[in-house]
Formats: C-alpha cells, sequence, structure tokens
C-alpha cells in the first residue's frame, strides 16, 4: 500500500490520532491487541442502539432481526478465514477456544460423548505434541490434559535463528500422537510456520491437528480448508474486533462428536431429569447468552479487512516489517530474535537490548510516544530457549506506517545511552 | 525534570549498575535458627529475587540474588543498604511501612529523607502505576525473609 492509501486507513482509527505527553503516537503493540476502526465501534454501537435483543429465541421482530446480525457476522468470519459458516464456534477469545478443544479431548477420555468421542480419548501411551515457542495459551491446556489422562507432552524444539528445528519431526511426532498443536505465527518471533509439512506429517500418523492462528488471521489471507488443519483459534480483537469476542474452527463432523465443556441453556435438544441430547455445532459449544454486540463489531472487522483485501495488508505489514528489521538490527547492542529473513516472519520484531532490562526499554519508548509491549509475552519456555527471562516487542497492522517506524527506531536508538549500557 | 528523569533519578540508575547486598546465596538444607529466605516472582515481567536474612543476626547478614529491571534491582538494592544502616528491627518497623506508603502516595507523597536514605529516590515511581510493582518485589521478599527469622528462632 503506498503512503496515500496508509493516511487514508489511519483515518478510519481514531485513537491514532492522541498524542501521548506532547508526542505522537505510535502504536506499535498490535501484536497483544488491534486498534478498532470507526465501521466496528459503530456496529457495535448501532446494534445496541437499534437492534438489541435475545438471539436464537423469542419470537419478536427485534430477536429476528438481532439472530440475523449474529449469524451474519458468523458467516463473514467463516468466509474470511475459509471455513463453513457452522464450523465456526463463538468463544470468549481464543484462549477459550483451544481449552475447549482440550477439555473436549479431557471429556472424551473420561469416557463421555460415546462412541462418537473415541477418537478424542488419550491416556498412557499417547503423546500430545506442542512447540517451544507456544503461547502459554496453546501450551498449558495440554499440560493439563496429559496431567489428567496420563499422555505424555512432548515439543518440537527451536533453531537458534527462531524457527521450528524440525530435524526430529519424524520422531517426536510418531504413532502414539493424538494432537499436534502449533501455532501459524509465533507471537514472539513473527515466525511464520511450515503449516503444510506439520499437517503432512500429523496426517501420516494419524494425529489431530490443532492451529493458533491468532497472529495470523489479521495478518495474512488464512484459508483454514486449504491449510487442512483440524481446528483453529483465533481472537477478535487482534483483528480489529472487540475484546471477548474469538472463535474456534473445527471440521464439521469432528465439532459434532466433541463433548461439549460448557453445557446449560442454548446448546441441547432435549433435557429429561436424567439426561440431555446436545445440539450439533456450533450451537453445541455456545452454552448461554453470547456477546453479541461483539460479535457484530468481529463482523464489521472481517468485513472492513475483507475491503482492504488480505492480500493487500499482508504486502503492506511485509514492508514495514521489512523496515522494522533492517533498522533494528542496525541499532548497536540490540539483538533481534527470530528469523533475519523478513520474507519468513510478520511484521513483528522482539528484540532483546544488552544491558538493559526490557521494562526499562519500554518505558523509555514510552515517553517518546512509541507503545510497544514488554515482558515474556505469555511465552516463557521461549524466552528461557534464548537465554532471558523478557524482551521488547514492536508489532504492526495494517494501519502502521513509516513514521511510526521511524520514531520507534529513533527512540530505540537513545536507549542504551539513556540507561549508561555502553559497550 | 520529566517524568522519565523522575522516574529513573540517578540515585536509582547508580543502585541498579552497583548492587549493595547482591551475592551469592546460602541456601543452607537445614533452615538454622535466625535464617530466612523469600523468593518473590513478578508474573507480568517475569522478575525475580531471593532474598536470605540470617543466620546469625549481624548487620550484614543478609544477601539477594535477582534478574530484573532497574527499578526492581535498585530497590533490592537500597532495601539492603538500609538494612545494614538501620537493623532488622528498625527496618522491619519503620522503614519498610513508610516505603510502602511512599509507593501508594502516586507522587503526592513526602518522603522521609531521614529515614529512608536512598530509598527517598522511589518518590517518583510512584507515580508510574506500571512500575510500583517493581520497586515493591525486593521489599517483599526482604519483608517476608526477616518475618521468618523469628518463626526459625530457637
Amino acid at each position: 500500500m503506498d503512503p496515500l492509501e496508509t493516511a487514508r486507513v489511519r483515518g478510519d482509527f481514531p485513537l491514532l490520532e492522541r498524542t501521548m505527553g506532547g508526542s505522537r503516537l505510535a502504536y506499535l503493540d498490535s501484536g497483544a491487541t488491534a486498534q478498532k476502526p470507526t465501521c466496528v465501534i459503530d456496529a457495535e454501537q448501532d446494534f445496541l442502539t437499534r437492534s438489541n435483543a435475545a438471539v436464537h429465541r423469542g419470537a419478536h421482530t427485534l430477536a429476528v432481526e438481532a439472530t440475523e446480525a449474529f449469524e451474519a457476522a458468523r458467516a463473514a468470519v467463516a468466509r474470511f478465514v475459509g471455513a463453513d459458516t457452522e464450523e465456526v464456534v463463538w468463544t470468549k477469545n481464543a484462549t477459550e477456544a483451544l481449552n475447549l478443544v482440550a477439555y473436549g479431548f479431557a471429556n472424551a477420555s473420561a469416557g463421555l460423548g460415546g462412541d462418537e468421542a473415541a477418537r478424542f480419548r488419550v491416556g498412557p501411551g499417547d503423546t500430545l505434541v506442542v512447540t517451544e515457542m507456544e503461547h502459554h495459551a496453546n501450551l498449558v491446556p495440554w499440560q493439563q490434559l496429559a496431567a489428567r489422562t496420563g499422555a505424555r507432552l512432548r515439543w518440537l524444539p527451536l533453531t537458534d535463528d527462531g524457527r521450528l528445528d524440525l530435524t526430529d519431526l519424524e520422531t517426536i511426532v510418531d504413532d502414539s500422537t493424538a494432537v499436534l498443536a502449533f501455532t501459524h505465527v509465533s507471537n514472539v518471533l513473527g515466525t511464520i510456520n511450515e503449516v503444510d509439512r506439520l499437517v503432512a506429517r500429523a496426517r501420516e500418523v494419524g494425529a489431530l491437528t490443532v492451529l493458533d492462528a491468532c497472529q495470523s488471521a489479521a495478518h495474512l489471507p488464512l484459508d483454514l480448508h486449504a491449510l487442512d488443519v483440524d481446528f483453529a483459534a483465533f481472537s477478535g480483537h487482534k483483528m480489529l474486533g472487540p475484546t471477548g469476542i474469538g472463535a474456534l474452527y473445527g471440521r464439521k463432523h469432528l465439532l459434532d462428536a466433541l463433548p461439549p465443556v460448557l453445557t446449560g441453556g442454548s446448546m441441547i435438544t432435549t433435557v429429561t431429569m436424567e439426561e440431555t441430547r446436545f445440539l450439533p455445532a456450533p450451537q453445541r459449544f455456545e452454552a448461554g447468552t453470547q456477546p453479541v454486540a461483539q460479535i457484530v463489531g468481529l463482523g464489521a472487522a472481517v468485513e472492513y479487512l475483507t475491503e482492504i483485501g488480505m492480500d493487500t495488508v499482508a504486502m503492506h505489514e511485509a514492508a514495514v516489517g521489512e523496515a522494522l528489521l533492517s533498522g533494528v538490527r542496525e541499532i548497536p547492542g540490540v539483538r533481534v530474535l527470530g528469523p533475519l529473513d523478513p520474507t519468513r516472519r510478520i511484521g513483528t520484531v522482539s528484540f532483546d537490548v544488552e544491558g538493559v532490562h526490557a521494562h526499562d526499554v519500554g518505558q523509555f519508548l514510552d515517553s517518546r510516544g512509541v507503545a510497544a509491549r514488554v515482558g515474556h509475552h505469555c511465552a516463557q519456555p521461549l524466552h528461557r530457549r534464548y537465554g532471558i527471562t523478557a524482551s521488547t516487542r514492536a508489532s504492526s497492522a495494517i494501519y502502521t506506517d513509516t513514521a511510526d517506524v521511524e520514531q520507534f527506531l529513533a527512540a530505540l536508538s537513545e536507549v542504551r545511552a539513556f540507561f549508561g549500557a555502553h559497550a | 525534570m520529566t517524568d522519565l528523569t523522575q522516574l529513573y533519578q540517578q540515585v536509582i540508575l547508580d543502585h541498579s549498575r552497583e548492587r549493595i547486598g547482591s551475592g551469592t546465596l546460602l541456601a543452607p538444607a537445614d533452615r538454622p535458627a535466625g535464617f530466612g529466605s523469600s523468593h518473590q516472582v513478578n508474573p507480568t515481567c517475569g522478575d525475580e529475587i531471593t532474598v536470605e536474612v540470617g543466620p546469625g543476626s549481624g548487620a550484614d547478614a543478609h544477601r539477594w540474588e535477582g534478574a530484573g529491571c532497574s527499578i526492581s534491582m535498585a530497590a533490592a538494592s537500597v532495601a539492603s543498604e538500609l538494612l545494614t544502616d538501620h537493623g532488622r528491627d528498625r527496618f522491619a518497623a519503620e522503614i519498610a511501612p513508610a516505603f510502602r506508603t511512599l509507593m501508594d502516595s502516586r507522587g503526592r507523597g513526602e518522603p522521609d529523607e531521614e529515614l529512608l536514605g536512598d530509598a527517598s529516590a522511589f518518590h517518583g515511581v510512584s507515580k508510574f502505576p506500571g512500575r510500583i510493582k517493581c520497586a515493591l518485589l525486593a521489599w517483599v521478599a526482604f519483608e517476608d525473609a526477616l518475618a521468618q527469622t523469628a518463626t526459625t528462632k530457637e
């Protein structure tokens, strides 16, 4: 996207007009949460102002309108990620989506779900495989499933330059593997993983695949059917949508067989005092009242991204990412984490400043109007792998422009002198 | 002074580099009389510190090991210095409570410089809600380790 168009896009994001202590705001924390375009803010407000009602119940006109808006958003999100409409389950966030799968396995392993759920049963002798770069949300639920069932947790290690080390893929993912759960894009390193190779190996051994798509859904064209994964999770707020809404994708026949975790209203066909029959997916996973306004907002967000075009988004962010990467690499005493080849990553750059703790780096950047993320980014094992406890991350989005990058690089180049960290 | 230089006063930056009391832990397996040890972690950033007090009751019978930002490391250094200078009783009864009050003051407190010494420089930190935990991490560990020495007394 040329600078003129970026300026137009930025005009859609009112928050970017804020100043921070007299400085222009350079928002480089979109990996944590993205800013919202006016159309998303308006969609939520319009729904609450004009169409609010309970969905999937009641016969009055408002209830019908609300249900239509709710389901139209599901269809829009499904189109956006290359899924069928009934393969998209609303969840509170991606964390809940990943837990929904892991606890579904746990429920099946405890005998729930009958014969249909047999393929989700795990126990001693089975392995669950993750990677060393996972966000805690795609690691801890699998640790918990292992602890609960006696299955063994294994993981694919990392190379020094921040890629998955697939040297031992065939021995780590073997006939005992029931699940291979991995991230599409690392939230710290920005690395784009080789989904096709991992899925192919999982298929060979009959393992189910679970993809964390949080860092790809907003930044790369996503086609879950083409990626051929069994489950995927993503969060609304990272893709220009509201907080409080995320989604689980699953192949329809798998979702229809996976035992639900949250049970109660809205997810049943018949209930007697003795037992209950569940609706098919997606409703079987959507017990209780859903965050309808947020869902409508997320629908508006994916329409907005679709209108710009995800190829355009990816191209723009690749250019921003390359400028971030080459700029950070030029600053003495700063070590980039992750691949140095910009084509292997999205527009996210994490780094370690020699002699200055990430928290102090972030504080200094903040004083120059730059919002970056510091800490372990919910990936402690990854940081341990690279011998650090925390890092600083600059992450971009569709609205990130050259001025953001320049403001950030200028501030970063002053950090070591301010803290007296000289080589 | 800008907000940033209020936060990172020179005395804080100095303590973060020349860390008083930072040394190798003893970690005695038998937890002898008068020994206390406390490990504290800030889960939001991964900063951690372990403080040991005792065995023995000498003014400098304490040490700490930690990894973290300049604020958290300087706070540990300052706490160690004040404990040596004033002794355990005064540290626990007067200095630590005064430091907590200062941290809760949101930049409005007036530090008692005679009592708090270099810790007075943390006045500016109290204006940054995101950094108060950094300043308190070591102090929580010192207070906890000191409290344990009482329970391991013969």
